[in-house]
């Protein structure tokens, strides 16, 4: 029976993560919408940013005018997306109860911070 | 506020049926500057704490400055409107935003997920100033109260169609559903804005608690039916739904319904019908084969 040689890694964990992005000048921006419905197409009810670049600080009651009327916008103005909602069957004897929002959509682009 | 309210001092069918589909109830302006400019100084003293559940009287007994208000008619009529007479305090604050002070929290519902779909707490919020819309007033979304959300868990949401930023004169009390969707709000201003809450447990049933004389205005039910731009969404109707169940708690009818959905998930009939009745039961499993 061979024995295994143990395969030491090559940094420690600290040390790979801290070797530098090779995309060091792109920052994320985050785009959530909320639909109406579980296509995409729909309308929008809700919306959050996250601001990767740090020069904004979006935040909760920041604006009244979502920025697309419906996620089918967003696609087209650039916008990746990355995630929609699974769509969840109805618990039995729970059917009409209400939670969270159920139609997300999680959107992503790219910045270059040195521009 | 131990002694039953008259009548004409209490919410009516429509205000209650607002209460229903909105989550909230606003009093614009009903406590007097007499008692609008005491309570600053009264707030910045701060006020004793008490146990969960301490009576009304307890709590805030007359001679108070906080019973002064709790007793303006308008203010008693509505709180025995939607908790009864004799609540007991569940908890109060004082909240003060300084200027240019502070960030805006998540959204969030109040304390943990609560599960009761029918009895509810309210809670009192009373501005003594007038509350500008740079001032961070406290941002809801009517018509989320009745959505099972776990606090924080809802810090997703930045916004919602439909949401609205608090603005009032002074002695404006707002009174709320303790599962409303909320937040605070960043005051950009130069004066610090003043919030003095309680939240109120019933001790009573709440049932048509309110002056139903108006219990038949149509009203009523184009109240109920209320949507925001949140609702308009695959699950606006589910809250009709909601708002229907809640509605017969309040009123003991258990009838009630809102564009039948309710009534339409109990149509099962029981009853056989003559023509049914044929004794040919047609293919059964003598039949059935694999490859037959």
């Amino acid at each position: 029976m061979s024995t295994t040689t143990s395969n030491r890694p090559a940094l420690s964990v600290e040390n790979s993560f801290a070797v530098p992005s090779a995309t060091p000048q792109l920052r994320q921006q985050l785009l959530v919408l909320y639909l109406g419905t579980s296509a995409l197409d729909s309308d929008v009810i809700g919306w959050t940013r996250y601001d990767g670049t740090g020069r904004s600080h979006p935040t909760m009651g920041d604006s009244d005018e979502a920025p697309y009327a419906n996620g089918l916008d967003a696609l087209q103005d650039g916008w990746r997306l990355l995630q929609m909602s699974q769509l969840l069957g109805h618990e039995h004897g729970h059917e009409y109860t209400t939670g969270y929002l159920p139609y997300e959509f999680l959107f992503e682009r790219l910045v270059d911070i040195t521009a | 506020m131990t002694t039953l309210v008259d009548r004409k001092h209490r919410l009516t069918s429509v205000e209650m049926a607002h209460f229903v589909s909105h989550g909230s109830v606003v009093l614009s302006g009903v406590v007097p500057d007499s008692l609008n400019e005491r309570a600053i100084g009264v707030l910045d003293a701060g006020l004793p704490g008490h146990p969960y559940g301490t009576p009304l009287d307890t709590a805030f007994p007359v001679g108070t400055f906080v019973r002064e208000l709790l007793d303006l008619p308008a203010v008693a009529g509505a709180v025995q409107s939607l908790v009864g007479p004799d609540p007991v305090i569940d908890h109060h604050a004082v909240h003060v935003r300084p200027p240019h002070g502070g960030e805006a929290q998540n959204m969030h519902g109040d304390a943990i997920l609560d599960t009761r779909a029918d009895a509810f707490d309210v809670q009192l919020m009373y501005y003594p100033r007038e509350v500008t819309l740079e001032q961070g007033g406290t941002l809801s979304v009517p018509g989320t109260h009745l959505r099972r959300i776990n606090q924080t868990g809802i810090g997703r949401y930045q916004n919602l169609a439909g949401q609205t930023r608090l603005t009032c004169e002074a002695g404006t009390v707002v009174l709320l559903h303790h599962g409303i969707w909320h937040g605070g709000r960043r005051n950009d201003s130069d004066q610090p804005r003043y919030m003095f809450k309680i939240r109120f447990n019933p001790t009573v049933r709440q049932l048509r608690l309110w002056n139903t004389d108006d219990i038949d205005d149509p009203a009523v039910r184009q109240e109920l039916s209320s949507t925001f731009g949140w609702t308009h969404a695959n699950e606006g109707r589910l809250e009709l739904v909601n708002r229907a169940k809640l509605w017969r708690y309040l009123t003991g009818d258990e009838q009630f319904d809102i564009d039948y959905y309710l009534t339409r998930e109990q149509i099962r009939p029981s009853h056989i019908a003559p023509g049914a009745t044929d004794v040919r039961l047609g293919s059964n499993r003598s039949a059935d084969g694999w490859g037959l």
